[in-house]
């Protein structure tokens, strides 16, 4: 036992001796945290729209200003030729293109059918598809006003009457979402890559040779190495938990209690993978590639930024092993829902199987005899 | 069993298609500062990783104070020092630090066993609030000494310990190995220098994984049986090719700033030399007999080795 607190107190004044080390351990992920939040966004705004309207007549330039009304567009330009307009979509200048026919106006009056065209940037489908869905409501907005206009007595009202409740976000916070989750991601990187490079360093030092001819215990020599990345990264969560609380006012529905003791147990799996990574690899180098690798996976899988379940199934399969998609699932549960232990067993006892495994996995390769 | 005594028998090790040792047999006795001295490669560090219990042999067994190096390695860490031949302390930590670490890992502490260090670390305490890795290199030597010894084994292990260290640091370094066998302890160092064999105990001569003689240093100076005429003139990057066409001539190699010319017949002539290298338009001739050291020695025996393997062994 003292043996492990000599070993512990060595890796502290190693660990607090670099001062970068402490700019990285706590400086950087903050302002992750902080940069992250409000950059990693799916919501679109400010669109840029080009017009290109051949009527110029009321009903045209009606159907423009609402497209100026709506916070989501912003008229970038009006153009005069077709050709003009390509090329501003393809120098990126606009997203989009609307086209106004000639004689809108008459068509309307005359035979009730105007036409338009909309031509989307595409190359990014999601948000291609949010543009197309707010052009077609301001469309749609702009047919019933219309139709209003001229059969004053209809009536307009749909059979089926919806009301949307949205639940655990009420205010669609894109923020609110997201926090939870980079706050996984920061400890994640903590635990995965330190660790794992800092048994590579004693490799690639050769300080290793000299500490495996002690009688140093195997089991001595891991804790000492992963308890201190265990203790920040804690320290790290914690302290994430306060910038998400009060700097960016996502609620804490859950029980603190719960969310800590979950991240403790997930904690020990990433620390485990990572020297796991360690024991089959010589150099920083190796270690680093391999953690990355994983890593980046890992995450981009996890349901971060897009959800789990709209993956192809094989992808779902391969989330099994997902470590990182287990924890953001039950740290956004706590903290967004409320949730209680018993709803979320299943993805508990699966970090706890992982934990265990690859902890005994790590262990059993690394070997003080070569 | 000779407690404190390093024994190995029939030691072999492989690395893929490399043989590092072959068939390794010797005893080493307690108190004995007994050395191994071969050029890089020769497999005196694999041999120390195997004693150290950092590498487990093919074959053979081998045993340190009478504990078997792969059943018993645990007794073994707790009783030897090793001082690998690539600094491996805490460049992060001070002086102090890592000789406090090292200590506490024993279960000992700095005091206990200052005695033992107290000539090592009264050169470097000056600095101990100095990171290791600012340390020269004669003083990083002299801390790894300390952190190796600090738990009072009772066997060391220095691997190349002087190896980039210069001529003074060395001096002192040896003077320090003598008082620590007086104290009892066994070490086994291994080094590049021919001239360090001659200040240890006994020696081993290792070659390409093979020991070629184990004795003392006089006695192997005493079996060494031919004169040595030591040769200089006005060419010397043709002396070597000159002096091989003597007839009967046993070896040829360069000694310093000299070449030593070997005969192998008991009554050969030095003033065959001269008379040789005059018709070979040599100038500024000196021929001169010499002492044998360790050096010539290994000279012959390298010779007598890689001829041997050439013939048993074509691989």
């Amino acid at each position: 036992m003292r043996t492990i607190l000599y070993i512990l107190q060595k890796e502290f004044r190693q660990i607090f001796r670099e001062k970068a080390m402490l700019v990285i351990i706590v400086v950087i992920p903050m302002f992750q945290l902080l940069i992250l939040s409000f950059t990693a966004t799916f919501e679109i705004k400010n669109t840029n729209i080009a017009i290109l309207d051949h009527d110029h007549s009321v009903e045209s330039r009606r159907l423009i200003s609402k497209f100026d009304g709506s916070p989501f567009f912003t008229i970038d330009s009006f153009y005069e030729s077709y050709d003009q307009g390509v090329e501003a979509l393809k120098s990126g200048k606009t997203h989009q293109l609307l086209i106004i026919q000639p004689n809108f106006e008459s068509d309307l009056q005359r035979d009730g059918k105007g036409k338009v065209m909309l031509i989307t940037d595409a190359i990014n489908g999601s948000a291609a598809s949010i543009m197309n869905a707010y052009a077609h409501a301001i469309l749609f907005d702009f047919n019933r006003q219309m139709l209003i206009d001229q059969y004053p007595n209809l009536n307009l009202n749909d059979p089926i009457q919806i009301t949307v409740s949205n639940w655990y976000n009420p205010r669609l916070n894109y923020i609110t979402y997201m926090v939870p989750g980079i706050l996984v991601l920061l400890v994640t990187i903590i635990g995965m890559f330190l660790s794992g490079m800092n048994v590579v360093k004693e490799k690639e030092l050769g300080t290793i040779e000299q500490i495996n001819v002690t009688p140093i215990k195997k089991y001595q020599f891991i804790i000492g190495k992963l308890l201190p990345f265990w203790i920040i990264a804690m320290f790290e969560f914690s302290l994430g938990l306060f910038l998400a609380r009060f700097v960016f006012g996502v609620p804490m529905l859950g029980s603190l209690a719960l969310q800590l003791g979950t991240v403790s147990v997930y904690l020990i799996v990433v620390l485990a993978f990572g020297l796991f990574v360690s024991t089959v690899t010589d150099t920083m180098q190796q270690a680093m590639f391999i953690s990355w690798f994983f890593m980046v996976i890992f995450i981009l899988m996890s349901g971060l930024f897009t959800p789990v379940e709209s993956m192809p199934d094989w992808a779902q399969t391969v989330n099994k092993i997902n470590p990182i998609a287990y924890f953001i699932q039950i740290n956004r549960m706590i903290m967004l829902k409320g949730s209680v232990f018993s709803d979320f067993t299943r993805q508990f006892y699966s970090l706890v199987v992982y934990a265990v495994l690859m902890l005994s996995l790590s262990v059993w390769r690394y070997r003080k005899v070569a | 069993m000779n407690k404190g005594a390093v024994i190995l028998q029939d030691i072999t090790k492989s690395y893929k298609t490399v043989k590092a040792l072959t068939e390794i047999n010797v005893s080493i006795e307690k108190g004995e500062l007994f050395g191994f001295i071969g050029p890089d490669g020769a497999g005196k560090t694999t041999l120390f990783r195997i004693l150290t219990t950092l590498l487990n042999p093919d074959t053979g067994t081998a045993t340190v104070a009478g504990f078997n190096t792969i059943t018993d390695y645990k007794a073994i860490r707790k009783i030897v020092g090793y001082m690998p031949g690539r600094f491996s302390l805490y460049q992060d930590l001070t002086v102090e630090e890592n000789l406090k670490f090292f200590a506490s890992i024993y279960k000992s502490t700095i005091e206990e066993n200052y005695h033992l260090i107290s000539d090592i670390y009264r050169h470097i305490e000056p600095f101990k609030h100095r990171k290791a890795a600012q340390l020269s290199g004669g003083m990083k030597q002299k801390l790894a000494l300390s952190c190796a010894l600090i738990h009072k084994p009772e066997v060391l292990f220095l691997d190349e310990p002087t190896t980039g260290v210069d001529a003074v640091s060395r001096m002192e370094f040896w003077e320090m190995l003598k008082k620590l066998r007086s104290q009892g302890i066994t070490i086994l160092v291994s080094t590049p220098y021919m001239d360090e064999a001659a200040l240890c105990d006994r020696v081993a001569l290792m070659q390409n994984g093979h020991l070629m003689a184990i004795d003392t240093p006089d006695a192997i100076i005493k079996a060494f049986g031919l004169t040595i005429y030591a040769v200089k003139s006005n060419k010397m990057f043709q002396l070597l090719t000159d002096l091989q066409s003597i007839q009967e001539t046993e070896a040829v190699y360069r000694f310093g700033d000299v070449v030593h010319y070997l005969n192998k017949s008991s009554s050969f002539d030095p003033a065959k030399i001269s008379q040789h290298l005059i018709k070979a338009a040599h100038t500024e001739i000196i021929v001169k007999q010499t002492v044998p050291t360790i050096e010539d020695s290994f000279m012959l025996n390298m010779r007598k080795s890689d001829s041997f393997n050439t013939q048993g062994n074509d691989n």
